[in-house]
């Protein structure tokens, strides 16, 4: 039995309202599979199942808040008997309905909804899908509370959405607390590199010139591939801080910060990026950043980047210094690329540089290992073909 | 195709990607980036979108051309016109 709970999409994320189920009990689900949507200050995110199984059984009702690491659903994993589901988390009282469900009872019968004739009749007439709702009564029984709750948080949902304004105060709250809590509890140093960008720029014209428009690639993406492949060599900087200790991260997820276009920010993680190649880099970016304005993100883009990388270059800035998102430990930022005379072989040239910068978290790493890693980015960007 | 319908395609194409613009509002000769807040895979977005509406291949060396309301309808005016192929 998987306990199926809100997740926490970010070290600021303290609740998030569940906005609908994807999936109904009985249905088998896999890992990664998207099953219910929730709204978070972030805007609203699908979750995906961290497990495969059978949903057993709905705890929280579309319309509700509850806290992070509430319990939301159960997942049966049919290997094994289900047992009395708790709630790990306790959820506050002033902001979580949901703790008035009490624990699932489950009977064995997930497949056979129990309801009286009256709740039934009740739901039929108020339009209420019994198989989403969370019985209250003998052996889980649904009661015609249960069913007056259930139309009632899906009327409350549907006619009270969060406002735009509303979101996108949310948001500007989400992002405050977690850039003061960086700036007050990571130690933060800088450091700076200037990169000849003239091999990676012309093989990017090269490269375009042959693809057709839907396939064209983007300078950004040369710029994360070559930062996934720098944290193999300075794999300190690829880790999150736990409050005590470094924990190093095997995988490379780097989160790509994006503006939003009613303004704010978000950070959604492309999984394991060292790995892609260049064309499959594209594509994820994207469909990141179109996911990302459309609001459509998913839980594991959110909660599991290891670095972020930031570039500003579009908006004229030549140098971005980051502040790092908590827990992780570094980013990296990219500015505009500038047209500047360049000695090579012993004359002068013009070539166009852009200047990378790091962040990065003085308790895990030091400024001789950050400069590794911006000249790992160098050396890297110098042989595009090979990324 | 008249280049008041292609002007309509372009806006509605424009219309998909920053659905809070106000089409009428937007001035036909300045850059989209700056009075939309266009990035670049907001523009790689608009090429593609204009690229399968008109069937015709947009080279990036062109991008330059369609940065502006009246740039973008005169390039694809030419283009179409000019019957080009879709490849690469």
């Amino acid at each position: 039995m998987a306990e199926f709970l809100m997740p926490k999409l970010g070290s600021d994320m303290t609740a998030g309202t569940l906005v609908a189920w994807l999936k109904k009990p009985g249905d088998v689900v896999k890992r990664g599979d998207i099953i219910a949507e929730v709204e978070t200050e972030k805007g609203n995110i699908e979750v995906e199942s961290y497990t495969t199984g059978t949903l057993e059984k709905l705890v929280v009702q579309p319309g509700q808040k509850v806290n992070v690491g509430a319990l939301l659903a159960i997942i049966r994993d049919d290997q094994s008997a289900t047992t009395v589901a708790k709630i790990v988390a306790a959820p506050d009282p002033l902001v979580a309905t949901a703790t008035s469900v009490p624990p699932v009872q489950p009977t064995g019968e997930h497949d056979r909804v129990r309801i009286s004739p009256a709740a039934r009749a009740l739901a039929r007439q108020l339009n209420v899908d019994i198989s989403l709702a969370t019985g209250t009564g003998p052996d889980g029984a649904i009661t015609r509370e249960d069913v007056e709750r259930m139309a009632a948080s899906a009327k409350t949902a549907s006619t009270q959405p969060s406002s735009a304004a509303d979101r996108q105060a949310k948001l500007r709250e989400t992002i405050a607390a977690a850039m003061t809590r960086s700036k007050r509890e990571i130690p933060h140093y800088y450091l700076s590199t200037t990169i000849d960008m003239h091999a990676a720029l012309s093989w990017l014209t090269e490269e375009n010139s042959k693809r057709t428009v839907t396939d064209r690639l983007l300078y950004s993406v040369l710029l994360i591939k070559a930062t996934a492949l720098a944290l193999r060599e300075v794999t300190e900087l690829n880790a999150t801080w736990d409050g005590t200790k470094v924990i190093l991260q095997k995988d490379i997820h780097v989160g790509v910060a994006i503006a939003l276009r009613q303004g704010g920010l978000i950070a959604p993680a492309i999984h394991n990026a060292d790995q892609l190649s260049i064309s499959e880099l594209m594509t994820r970016m994207r469909d990141l950043v179109n996911r990302a304005r459309a609001g459509s993100l998913r839980s594991s883009e959110l909660s599991e980047p290891t670095i972020t990388v930031t570039s500003l270059g579009e908006q004229g800035v030549e140098s971005a210094y980051g502040v790092i998102y908590p827990p992780q430990v570094a980013i990296v930022g990219f500015g505009k690329l500038v047209e500047r005379p360049w000695v090579v072989q012993g004359q002068v040239v013009v070539r166009p540089v852009v200047t990378a910068t790091l962040s990065a978290d003085h308790r895990v790493s030091d400024g001789h290992r950050g400069g590794r890693f911006l000249a790992a980015i160098d050396r890297l960007l110098q042989e595009p073909a090979k990324l | 195709m008249k280049p008041d319908d292609i002007r309509k395609v372009v806006l509605e194409c424009l219309g998909n990607i920053a659905p809070e613009a106000d089409a009428a509002s937007i001035k036909s000769a300045v850059s989209f980036r700056d009075q939309l807040d266009l990035d670049s895979v907001d523009l790689l977005n608009f090429v593609i979108s204009l690229h399968k509406h008109f069937k015709i291949d947009i080279p990036e060396k062109d991008y330059s051309s369609m940065m502006t309301l009246d740039g973008c309808v005169a390039y694809l005016s030419k283009k179409i016109e000019g019957g080009s192929s879709t490849s690469p």
